[in-house]
């Protein structure tokens, strides 16, 4: 490993990049606290109006939390009034029976809340969609059940009442003016983590949770963690629920109570904290002036769901976030060269990746039957073979999504086993897809940034990253569409953006499936033109394609594929020669 | 997905306690008319919940299923207040001994219906070119649309048919449970949790299922806790799913790279 710092690009320059800026958020914290105290001292220290404004100060943060599972991570939780009661429950029944001070109930009903959503994050292991919903639900439901008929524990129906405020802030102004500050806190973090490194990771499984995994993100890990801190933000919101009104009881946090709570979030626009800031403040207030719907108002919550689902998807502040949008300006200036060359390069053998006898089955179809040949380091290897003989499994088997039948994989000496895809990318191996997986609610840096963020790579602070993601585009051609929506490039611009996003992570390995597919003309001579550049840098190279141009422009070394087997293994000159290899494409007999 | 499905019963019920007590209609003729009603209902609620969402991703449908699971009990509650009713049973004869058990006239229609229905459903999936297009939609609707199957109908098919089977279900069991605006969220919650421990689309499954749930509450309600009764269902739910995501008799569908 090296011990340099890697070069960057100056940080002043970089500051126009939001990520970039280690200041950013704080005037906004600054001038959050302020409105938090003046309405706290604004607002009527005690009656009706001050209950309206506690029960959305205390929402609000936990509906922060379901920013974090379902907007970041995209995982569906409709169990996040329950965790609202467990912090609720627990701040009362420690703070009431035992006698503890509220700081230290509070801190309690925190971690507890986030035992329990890591519990619940785990059964994200092999579950998505209707399942987790399902899951979720079940979760909710059963704590209901616990709340009213754990009667020793809980009191049952009748709840805990006589919870205390903390010493000091028992004046309604003082008490509000706390839910206030734990809220703008609660916001301020929420929003701060969508920009960071974890966050970004959140995004891209929500995005893709394949690509996710093959940029060194371990999926599993980051739902868990998003559950975790969705339901830490429920506890919290709870613990202050349970002072606020000094009372809590089941029916406060029912399944019906979680759907109002999902409402809130996809009202107010589930990507971020301010959305739910705006959602729940909206839904807690605007029934009190509605109250003559108040017979019909979970109908119209359930109406309401559906409206927001067809026409405002991204919620009020998304819509209107999307007009004030100011596009970040281009960083001027001189970009430190891509360093394509990692830093074990060199080290270990003169193979790159070594096959041996590599077989996957599928059922009876053996889909991979027995491969072995060597990626040489420095070499560009071309993986051909006529469709349907076994490529794209190869790739997926060696980047670790399919699990290997039989035979072995070392990637510069070191076997692969049966490792999952994000440790074989730390391991020092990238990959692009034949249908491109991008992370469409990123930017186009953004994206980037996430291969630059590859476990194992020699870039960790912000400014470095993003610095690293710039040099990666400069390479591709795309730095002037850094701040742009992925998903607003053409085609063959998001192949590229696939391509930088695999040069960031600085890979021993890069595996290209395809990256020809869909390419006009121009582009493919682009694309060869890349692939030459790259090759020039001395970066190991495999390649699946079936544009022959594109092969024998690039190719030092080519393996053919038919059939699940290795029918040729060699230059360029010798393969196409083969007369196997021939009639692999050409349906030609073979001749005796 | 539909989180709606159980307020399709929900709404056939209703709709049979208002063509019937209501109305006046003979018995026979409110039982058919809830039904095509509601396959009718069926289209209605694809075009509104499910077709403006169709190309925007699984979460998307599930939450606006979501929304209308608590849009439509309530708006019944709204309409028809808390009260439940009672509907009387298929046949006069309340039942008959058999040994020394009651059997139930209205269990025994519920049984026969359900083996007429899945005998029904198997036929029509695996014997009809129409249930064969309706599975190839399910999975593929893309490669569906591009072997000329007209894929909107399709769709439009499966919700008229599952809308009409949940009111089956719903003016069945009504005489059992009470017509009531909570019984949809009963009925779906469990079908649904029964439907994933058997495997989802495996008929055997979703039977097995059912008879696990209804053992597991029966069982644990006499034997560990009476008030517990409904959590025992989806406490097994939540190991089936943890132990074997794809349930009992399901398959496990990877995503391809």
């Amino acid at each position: 490993m090296s011990t340099m710092e890697p070069a960057i690009v100056a940080p002043e320059k970089l500051a126009v990049i939001p990520a970039a800026r280690w200041w950013r958020g704080l005037p906004t914290a600054a001038a959050g606290l302020v409105v938090a105290v003046l309405v706290a001292a604004v607002a009527p220290g005690h009656g009706y109006t001050l209950n309206i404004i506690m029960q959305a100060a205390t929402y609000a943060i936990g509906v922060a939390g379901l920013v974090v599972v379902l907007g970041y991570c995209g995982q569906i939780s409709l169990a996040q009034a329950g965790f609202l009661g467990i912090g609720a429950y627990v701040q009362a029944i420690l703070t009431v029976h035992a006698g503890v001070p509220f700081l230290i109930g509070t801190v309690a009903a925190v971690i507890v809340c986030g035992i329990f959503g890591l519990l619940l994050g785990f059964a994200s292991l092999r579950l998505g969609g209707h399942y987790l919903a399902m899951v979720t639900i079940s979760f909710q439901v059963i704590l209901t059940l616990v709340m009213t008929n754990w009667i020793g524990l809980t009191g049952g129906p009748d709840g805990v009442s006589g919870i205390p405020r903390p010493a000091g802030l028992e004046d309604g102004h003082a008490y509000l003016g706390l839910c206030l500050v734990l809220l703008v806190g609660a916001v301020l973090f929420t929003w701060r983590l969508k920009l960071s490194r974890l966050g970004r990771a959140m995004q891209a499984v929500r995005d893709n949770e394949i690509a996710a995994g093959t940029c060194g993100i371990d999926v599993f890990q980051i739902k868990v963690v998003a559950f975790g801190i969705s339901a830490m933000l429920g506890g919290l919101g709870g613990a202050l629920f349970a002072g606020a009104f000094s009372y809590v009881s089941p029916d406060q946090f029912t399944f019906d109570e979680s759907i109002v709570m999902l409402t809130m979030a996809l009202l107010g626009g589930v990507q971020s904290p301010f959305g739910a800031l705006l959602g729940t403040f909206t839904l807690v207030i605007l029934p009190e002036w509605l109250r003559f719907l108040r017979e019909a108002y979970l109908a119209i919550y359930g109406a309401a769901v559906i409206l927001i689902m067809i026409f405002l998807p991204e919620g009020l502040w998304g819509w209107a976030a999307k007009r004030l949008y100011r596009r970040a300006p281009v960083v001027e200036g001189s970009l430190p060269p891509l360093p394509l060359l990692s830093q074990t390069a060199g080290l270990a053998g003169e193979n790159a990746l070594e096959v041996d006898g590599l077989a996957k089955h599928f059922g009876g179809l053996k889909a991979l039957d027995g491969i072995s040949f060597n990626v040489r380091r420095g070499s560009v290897h071309a993986l051909i073979g006529p469709n349907g003989s076994g490529k794209t499994t190869f790739l997926n088997v060696i980047s670790g999504l399919y699990r290997a039948t039989s035979g072995a994989v070392r990637l510069a000496n070191v076997p692969m086993g049966t490792l999952p895809p994000h440790q074989r990318t730390k391991r020092g191996m990238t990959r692009t897809y034949q249908n491109i997986r991008v992370f469409r609610g990123l930017t186009v840096l953004e994206n980037v940034m996430i291969g630059a963020e590859r476990p194992g790579n020699d870039v960790r602070d912000p400014a470095a990253v993003v610095s690293r993601a710039l040099s990666a585009l400069d390479f591709v051609g795309l730095r002037h569409d850094a701040s742009l929506p992925v998903g607003s490039l053409p085609y063959g611009h998001q192949r590229y953006v696939e391509i930088a996003r695999a040069l960031a992570g600085s890979p021993d390995l890069l595996l290209l499936d395809e990256p020809a597919a869909g390419l006009n003309s121009t582009e493919k001579q682009e694309l060869s033109e890349l692939l030459r550049r790259l090759k020039g840098h001395g970066l190991t190279i495999l390649v699946i394609e079936h544009d022959m141009k594109l092969i024998e422009a690039v190719a030092d070394h080519i393996t053919v594929l038919n059939f699940g087997r290795c029918i040729a293994d060699g230059t360029p000159r010798e393969v196409l020669s083969h007369p196997e290899v021939i009639a692999a494409y050409l349906g030609e007999p073979v001749p005796a | 997905m539909n989180f709606a499905q159980g307020q399709f019963s929900m709404l056939g019920a209703y709709i049979l306690l208002v063509l019937f007590v209501g109305v006046g209609l003979p018995y026979w003729a409110a039982f058919l008319a809830s039904i095509i009603l509601m396959a009718g209902f069926g289209v209605l609620f694809a075009g509104a919940v499910y077709w403006p969402l169709r190309n925007r991703g699984q979460l998307t449908v599930i939450i606006s299923t979501i929304g209308a699971s608590i849009l439509l009990p309530n708006a019944v509650l709204a309409l028809y207040g808390p009260s439940p009713a009672t509907v009387p049973t298929l046949f006069d004869n309340p039942g008959f001994m058999a040994g020394s058990v009651f059997v139930d006239t209205q269990y025994l229609s519920i049984i026969a219906f359900t083996i007429l229905m899945v005998i029904l459903q198997y036929l029509i999936f695996e014997k009809t070119m129409l249930g064969k297009k309706l599975q190839a939609t399910s999975q593929d609707k893309e490669m569906a649309a591009m072997l000329g199957i007209p894929v909107a109908i399709m769709v439009l098919i499966t919700f008229a048919y599952s809308a009409a089977l949940g009111a089956l279900a719903g003016v069945l069991v009504a005489p059992v449970l009470f017509v009531s605006v909570g019984m949809g969220a009963t009925i779906a919650l469990k079908a649904f949790a029964a439907n994933i421990i058997g495997g989802f689309g495996s008929i055997p499954g979703a039977i097995l299922g059912g008879i696990i749930i209804g053992l597991a509450e029966t069982l644990g309600a006499t034997y560990l806790s009476t008030p517990y009764k409904d959590a025992y269902g989806f406490i097994i739910l939540l190991l089936v799913l943890l132990v074997r995501p794809q349930g009992l008799f399901g398959e496990l569908i990877a995503e391809k790279a």
